[in-house]
């Protein structure tokens, strides 16, 4: 069974193309890494993917249905640099938006989904700052929340724009429990990263992308040498030492 | 104090504080989002391409009923709404530079069209010039009922829509991402400011009455970091405002209406400046101390 089947999507920006037919199909409860260089489409892949992007054509199966009609089941933890954390909040109302399209149009939470919204916080360790006003939190802090918002939506389905992008060791290690966690649970996921010594330890499936597909499959056949060569062109001196690390730990 | 007195014996008197009153509430929650929205300098090209629109009708009909004047005003802000868009979407153009065009051409076109009318209408021709700076004692009772029921009207709106408006707002990627209508969240948003500007032109002017949106709001966000608590401290402070600069303008005669509301609007920025519990001047020279 397919969580998620994405059929031919490109999109052009300021008419160049972003991304040329991309079609990749991710098996129910794996965990994705989505890897490119800068400039390859990794997040615009993930955002036109849940429709926050005009797409020139494609479209998208989750459980093979419209992603239209899947929603609900989909969670999303955007990149960080995306909201403006001044915004008057505190870390406890930015979970509990993980639940508003459960709670529905013009009601207010109510003790049962604030209660869940707190346990979220405290599997990610942010139990005492629930209070907080969300600008005064680390960003790890920061991307702490947001885990606890995804884990609040209790989707099927999760897509995560570079978690681990600005955030301490130890957020890092629990953003990785907790998408083992979510494996675990039958949970299906997909990551925009970037660090490729730590492709081989995160994921199970990696999906290399330079505006169009380059490779897709399991992390062992997927992300070998040529590969990489193909997808990141010309930076050879990064490249080459990448990957000899990658063999090292394998 | 002769016009303290004739003042609060007018029969309007209640009218009046009530109208001005729930006019300053509901500009303060609403701009709350605009504000937060980073929407503010739209909502000043919404308020003074009003002016045009009043100006149309009234030369297209020659009559003064309000309603028929305010929804020329509302159908003008929104064009001038939708040409910022296109400006910034079709052009080069920045959005600061596409609002100063859009400003300065409706309110243009709005200070002609009132000289034609004052020049070719007979007799006194209704006084639309209070359109710019506003008269709360020129309103009659009908003009006033409008004002409190429309604001009491779209208070209830705001607090309708405050947890969609508050996700669409803070993270709009994430609330489409789950599957909510932001599109549409914001389409409300848009016609709660095009609504509160269009019932408030009459009382405030369209030349100030976007600071009757913008500035409650950012003396609330000195004293708390809670979005709830924020727009009902920026509703009490639209409140005092509106209801300061009626009171005054009525009460000394010929005081335009919207500058004293925003003074009052603006004295109240100062002192939630220094002494804001939260942001405030002197608390975080305490802090830092």
């Amino acid at each position: 069974m397919y969580a998620l089947s994405v059929k031919d999507i490109s999109v052009t920006y300021d008419k160049q193309l972003a991304l040329e037919d991309v079609s990749f199909a991710v098996p129910e409860g794996s965990i994705t890494g989505i890897i490119g260089p800068n400039g390859a489409g990794k997040s615009t892949l993930i955002k036109s993917i849940l429709q926050l992007l005009p797409t020139l054509s494609g479209n998208v199966e989750v459980f093979h249905k419209p992603i239209k009609s899947q929603k609900k089941i989909i969670g999303y933890v955007p990149q960080r640099s995306e909201v403006d954390w001044d915004f008057p909040t505190n870390a406890l109302d930015v979970v509990l938006m993980g639940r508003y399209n459960h709670i529905g149009l013009f009601k207010r939470a109510n003790k049962k989904e604030v209660t869940w919204a707190k346990t979220c916080l405290e599997k990610v360790g942010m139990q005492d700052y629930a209070t907080r006003q969300i600008s005064q939190l680390s960003g790890g802090q920061q991307q702490r929340v947001f885990l606890a918002r995804a884990m609040a939506q209790d989707a099927k389905v999760y897509f995560m724009d570079e978690p681990f992008a600005g955030v301490d060791a130890s957020t890092e290690k629990a953003i990785i429990q907790l998408m083992k966690e979510w494996k675990a649970e039958g949970k299906t996921v997909l990551v925009v990263h970037h660090d490729l010594q730590t492709v081989n330890d995160y994921f199970d499936h990696v999906l290399l992308l330079n505006k169009s597909p380059i490779a897709y499959g399991e992390t062992q056949t997927v992300f070998t040498l040529d590969n990489l060569e193909q997808a990141y062109g010309g930076k050879i001196a990064f490249l080459q030492k990448a990957p000899a690390t990658v063999k090292e730990s394998t | 104090m002769d016009a303290f007195s004739s003042f609060f014996s007018s029969a309007n008197l209640q009218w009046v504080l009530a109208g001005s009153l729930l006019l300053g509430f509901a500009s303060g929650v609403i701009g709350s989002f605009v504000l937060l929205k980073r929407q503010s300098l739209i909502s000043d090209a919404m308020a003074h391409a009003a002016l045009p629109g009043v100006c149309i009708i009234y030369i297209l009909f020659q009559v003064k009923s309000v309603p028929f004047l305010l929804a020329g005003a509302a159908v003008t802000s929104l064009i001038a709404t939708q040409s910022i868009q296109t400006i910034v979407n079709k052009s080069r153009i920045k959005t600061d530079a596409a609002i100063g065009i859009i400003i300065s051409v409706f309110f243009g076109l709005g200070i002609v069209l009132l000289t034609y009318i004052q020049q070719n209408s007979s007799g006194n021709q209704a006084g639309l010039d209070s359109f710019i700076f506003g008269q709360a004692a020129s309103l009659v009772r009908s003009d006033v009922q409008l004002i409190a029921i429309g604001a009491l009207v779209l208070i209830i709106l705001t607090a309708l829509f405050f947890k969609e408006f508050k996700i669409s707002i803070f993270d709009p990627q994430f609330a489409k991402g789950i599957g909510l209508p932001v599109t549409f969240f914001n389409g409300v948003l848009l016609f709660l400011v095009v609504a509160v500007v269009v019932i408030g032109i009459q009382m405030v002017g369209v030349v100030l009455i976007a600071a009757l949106l913008i500035t409650p709001p950012i003396s609330a966000r000195y004293w708390t970091d809670r979005l709830g608590w924020m727009t009902i401290l920026a509703g009490i402070f639209g409140a005092i405002a509106g209801v300061s600069g009626a009171v005054l303008s009525t009460a000394f005669n010929n005081l335009p209406t919207g500058p004293v509301i925003v003074l009052s609007a603006s004295l109240i920025f100062f002192i939630s400046l220094f002494l804001g519990s939260k942001k405030g001047l002197i608390i975080k020279g305490v802090k830092h101390a």
